[in-house]
């Protein structure tokens, strides 16, 4: 009997391709325990490293004794800066053109800086031996404050760059001052607001937080010294570009260092950097000849590997009366610690801020940014999000936000009024960014009819009437648009390696197929939804395709995945590579059916000959073919590798909705609703987009509600345990409502944008929106994050509300 | 994160506890559950040279009814407290703040017991126990005494037991027929301690309060019984002006330790909010 002829609906949806909301393949490990993450990883004959750390955050090293940690048993060694002066690798250098401490050299800059490294037989004894390493301080005045870092009589913090008035962005007009970055045109900006009928100002902090990520950092390193090679097992969000670093700074071959991304813990940005444990790890290995283990423990993570933010940040608007908006400028003051250890594209080093002019058609703007150097940890890292998007929408959206309050109007009309039209796209901002596409007004009306935002109006309206309602109500609305996908080499790239990506495709001879990245997942699901795109673009079934990256030795090279580039750019390069495949295919499916190229059309998973519908060849039937008779003059074998440079930045966009209710009495603020509009252009799986933005979203109400870096006046962080760093648990988590809107980018190969971090973007502006809406009524315009009970209740306070 | 090393002992009877307690010196702990004591030690802010792990000692697990008493072992573990029958129908307000306590997995290994001889004022049990009147069986090497909640709490990590000492039982009194109660707690997040927190237990005779507890967590250097706030609803018929004044009185015995939980003042007044908010549905309670 003849198997039923499927539907063309049947063949496409066995496919599983995109669009469809396939089940995670990596699931079935991870939810069974079976993941192999860095500490999973157990090598004969590992040794155990651990770390001494300064207790203080500004000293002069006056003695180490190493001697009482030696005597330990089971200890191999005690290293400090001293010993890796020989090798030039007391130093090492940072994205950002700066040099940062492996080991302190003479002087501690921060609080828990690495000063000594221990290397035992297990990790008990390391710690032991970390407790009995003697360093002997001399205590030096703490800068937190990097306002007052830039006072004249300021303490001198990096005396290594002492006479260095030239940084690696431009003149150094002060001893802490590390960069000023701007964008613009300063002199349009200013002719915009000297004739303004209105303008607005606010201040604004966005305060330093940490990604936090569940696995902490952490590597193996593996060096043989028989063979010269240097196996790396790391925590990474960007195995190549460490594998380039490694071979830089140890004088290995690149072709003898293999690093390895395994199964990743969430990444958020905090895994991008290069970390001195890694460097200590991998030097210890090459000395003693044995593998290396290191594992932050989750203080040292919160405490010393990269934060995010810590933004100090004045915006300006200027508007006509009934609400356009004519001219922004920003200034703002970045703390970035002791070192300057950001991650963005080597030309920007305030990343890309200057999407900061927003949704917005604003026909001027100018900002700028000052790097300083201050007394606490280095960082600056893209937490879920492109380079300092997060801060720039942040300050847009507060800025229309003040400028709306200032004017009485509403702020959906607001928007509306300075919203870039969609006819006006591609549309290039007064930046200089251009955006591909967008339909801003669609989707906020779609947001404003589903939660009837006249409704709530007129319900808050009643509450704020009512004075014996215990509760205070607010709505915020956020409108962002961010730049993800770096990025186009010829402005883009990471210590010169331009930030293109990468991937291979192999098809099988029975049809099915392997697909390497230079990308890496930490959680987003690549090896769900990679299997997707090739599953349209050549009709093989996702359940047939393997995808495997973050080991050096067999992705082809790619930039990593950071920034949501991961799609726009290795997406772009599967797709690319896919068509090279689908352009052999039908050469030999021509040659199988004996008709020119020509007379093929493809459909869903064949080539079929036009006007004969039952002449057709599967791909499967065609990879056969290529391994086994291929047309003449034409190379056996069905692969592609493709690298992909893109030609622009994506343009993702949202409008979110939120609804908080403060209770009066205690501060504590209750998300009633959330409702999150994405535009991530075409969607690949809609499942997991809803995961992605269910995550982010949980992450953002992090940020806006809790998550806080404070310290004290010695530069002691407090906090830096789950107990006070915020990370709320399925009980404190709100519901998220999701919707969509799909305008696809018009110059991806397949339309997508990326979205895993524009729901982190978006959303903490929009619960700050929230809360200061709950007390506009009052005249706030603007309160600072986190907005924790405490926090709100003072301001509860100072407003004189009471229950 | 790794404690340096200690001895680790596990006794299997109450009686060869208190003779190692007696025997190893001053620096040993006594191992319950592990929650509070074991994140102090991979901290290395508490090294004990031993550790007594008194799980395996069956009698002090469950609860029993004799007569009156309703006796608690001291190893009876937070979720076995929210299940148990007894509690639930006759101190209903045990099982029901024990919920606040953590998360289920620390619920699983923490116990009352621990709770209590921790110390710690920013635990739950102590101003529960406070407001269940609840008596504190100890065993020592020169035998068991029994000494009442408000006899118990000394001071911060500071209680009755002496180092050689075992808190081996809880015992408590079925509320009062009809008595409401309710445990309102403020806290930042699941797993937090309270920023501040109130227990209430109220029985009305007629309209009238015929018994009432109000007891405080972490508002203090201990757990507090707000005596002078309990007086000025005893009796009465409650109103809200009352309530107000009697969290007025409560938050005058009120000395918490500033963190980044908040400072004093805001310490204080959400003890005044709890109060109030446990009252008040400790009164809905009530019948």
């Amino acid at each position: 009997m003849n198997a039923p002829v499927k539907t063309l609906e049947e063949r496409k949806s066995e496919l599983q391709g995109m669009g469809d909301s396939r089940l995670r393949k990596e699931d079935a490990r991870f939810i069974q325990g079976k993941g192999q993450y860095c500490d999973d990883i157990k090598l004969p004959g590992m040794l155990h490293m651990d770390i001494v750390r300064s207790p203080v955050a500004h000293g002069r090293i006056k003695k180490i004794n190493k001697d009482p940690a030696m005597a330990i048993p089971g200890v191999h060694a005690v290293l400090t800066a001293d010993d890796l002066k020989p090798l030039n690798l007391h130093w090492m250098p940072t994205l950002a053109g700066d040099v940062a401490a492996v080991l302190a050299d003479e002087k501690v800059h921060f609080q828990m800086q690495e000063v000594a490294i221990v290397i035992a037989d297990d990790r008990y004894i390391a710690a032991d031996a970390v407790e009995a390493v003697e360093v002997e301080y001399e205590e030096l005045p703490v800068v937190i404050d990097p306002y007052k870092a830039l006072e004249p009589d300021a303490p001198v913090l990096r005396e290594d760059l002492a006479g260095k008035t030239e940084g690696a962005h431009g003149p150094r007009d002060h001893h802490n001052h590390i960069f000023t970055w701007e964008a613009g045109d300063k002199s349009a900006a200013d002719d915009a607001f000297a004739n303004a009928p209105v303008t607005v100002s606010q201040h604004m902090h966005y305060p330093r937080v940490h990604p936090c990520p569940l696995e902490t950092c952490g590597c193996v390193a593996s060096f043989d010294p028989v063979k010269g090679e240097l196996t790396t097992w790391m925590t990474s969000q960007a195995p190549h570009v460490v594998r380039t670093v490694v071979s830089m700074l140890s004088g290995v071959p690149e072709s003898k260092v293999r690093i390895i991304s395994p199964d990743i813990g969430g990444g958020f940005g905090n895994k991008v950097g290069v970390y001195p444990g890694y460097v200590c790890a991998i030097v210890s290995s090459i000395v003693l000849g044995r593998p290396v283990k290191w594992s932050e423990d989750r203080i040292e993570n919160i405490s010393t590997t990269a934060f995010a933010r810590d933004y100090h940040m004045d915006g300006h608007l200027a508007a006509t009366e009934d609400g356009k908006i004519l001219g922004l400028k920003v200034d703002v003051v970045a703390d970035h610690g002791a070192f300057d250890a950001c991650a963005d594209p080597t030309k920007f080093p305030a990343g890309l801020f200057h999407i900061c002019s927003g949704s917005y058609d604003i026909p001027s703007a100018h900002c700028s940014v000052k790097g300083v150097y201050t007394n606490k940890a280095p960082g600056g890292v893209a937490y879920r999000c492109s380079f300092r998007v997060t801060e720039a929408v942040y300050l847009i959206e507060r800025m229309v936000d003040v400028l709306a309050q200032k004017l009485n109007m509403d702020k959906a009309e607001i928007r509306k009024k300075n919203f870039i039209r969609k006819e006006q796209f591609p549309y290039t901002s007064a930046f200089g960014f251009e955006y591909d596409s967008g339909d801003y007004h669609t989707a906020l009306e779609k947001v404003l009819d589903a939660v009837d935002y006249k409704a709530l109006r007129a319900e808050q309206e009643q509450k704020r009437n009512d004075p014996n309602c215990p509760t205070l109500m607010g709505i915020g609305l956020v409108t962002f648009t961010e730049v993800v996908g770096a990025g186009p080499s010829k402005i883009c790239d990471i210590l010169g390696v331009g930030m293109f990506d990468s991937c291979e495709i192999r098809i099988h001879p029975t049809g099915s197929a392997i697909a390497r990245m230079g990308t890496i997942t930490q959680g987003q699901g690549h090896q769900t939804t990679y299997a997707q795109i090739i599953a349209s673009e050549l009709g093989i079934p996702s359940e047939v395709i393997q995808v495997e990256e973050g080991d050096t030795s067999t992705a082809p090279y790619g930039l990593g995945t950071y920034g949501s580039r991961s799609t726009p750019v290795a997406g772009a390069a599967i797709a690319m590579a896919a068509r090279k495949i689908h352009a052999k295919a039908r050469k030999i499916a021509a040659h199988l059916l004996e008709v020119a190229e020509g007379d093929l059309d493809w459909e869903i998973d064949r080539f079929k000959v036009r006007g004969n519908e039952e002449q057709f060849k599967t791909m499967a039937d065609i990879a056969w073919a290529a391994y086994n008779q291929p047309p003449e003059g034409l190379e056996p074998g069905l692969e592609a590798v493709h690298y992909y440079d893109p030609p622009n930045f994506t343009y993702p966009f949202g409008i979110y909705l939120c609804v908080v209710d403060i209770d009066k009495g205690t501060g504590e603020s209750s998300i009633r609703r959330f409702y999150a509009l994405d535009d991530c252009g075409t969607r690949i799986n809609p499942m997991i987009i809803d995961g992605q933005i269910h995550g982010g979203l949980t992450e953002g109400f992090a940020v806006a509600m809790g998550q806080q870096m404070p310290f004290d006046e010695q530069g002691n962080l407090m906090g830096n345990t789950l107990m006070d760093y915020f990370l709320p648990t399925a009980v404190e988590t709100p519901t998220w409502e999701t919707d969509y809107t799909v305008t696809p980018s018009p110059h991806h190969p397949i339309g997508a944008k990326g979205v895993a971090e524009s729901p982190h973007v978006g959303s903490i502006p929009t619960f700050n929106s929230a809360v200061v809406d709950a007390f506009a009524h009052l005249g706030v315009t603007h309160i600072d994050m986190p907005h924790t009970s405490y926090r709100v209740w003072k301001k509860l306070k100072e407003e004189g509300v009471q229950l | 994160m790794i404690p340096p090393s200690f001895e680790y002992h596990r006794p299997s009877s109450v009686e060869e506890a208190v003779g190692l307690l007696s025997s190893l010196g001053s620096e040993v702990k006594i191992l319950a559950g592990g929650h509070s004591l074991l994140p102090m030690m991979k901290l290395r802010f508490a090294e004990p040279e031993h550790l007594v792990d008194i799980n395996r000692i069956p009698e002090l697990k469950g609860v029993r009814v004799i007569g009156d008493d309703i006796v608690i072992g001291a190893m009876t573990s937070e979720n076995a407290v929210i299940a148990d029958p007894v509690l639930n129908a006759k101190v209903p307000l045990l099982p029901e703040a024990a919920k606040n306590i953590a998360d289920p997995q620390v619920r699983n290994r923490g116990t009352i017991g621990g709770d209590i001889a921790h110390g710690d004022p920013a635990n739950d049990h102590p101003a529960l126990a406070l407001a269940c009147d609840a008596i504190m069986t100890v065993v020592g090497p020169n035998g068991t005494r029994q000494v009442p909640a408000s006899e118990f709490f000394l001071g911060t990590y500071w209680t009755a037991l002496e180092e050689t000492d075992i808190l081996t039982e809880i015992t408590v009194k079925a509320f009062p027929q009809g008595a409401g109660y309710a445990y309102k707690k403020l806290k930042r997040k699941t797993g937090d301690w309270a920023t501040a927190a109130c227990a209430v237990v109220v029985a009305l005779s007629g309209s009238s309060v015929s018994h009432i507890r109000i007891t405080l967590t972490n508002l203090g250097p201990t757990a507090l019984r707000a005596y002078d706030a309990e007086s000025i609803l005893m009796g009465q018929s409650i109103n809200d002006d009352l309530i107000r004044q009697a969290a007025a009185k409560a938050m005058e015995i009120c000395d918490p330790a500033e963190d980044l939980r908040g400072d004093a003042e805001y310490k204080t007044a959400m003890a005044g909010q709890m109060v109030q908010r446990a009252i008040n549905e400790a009164l809905a309670k009530a019948s």
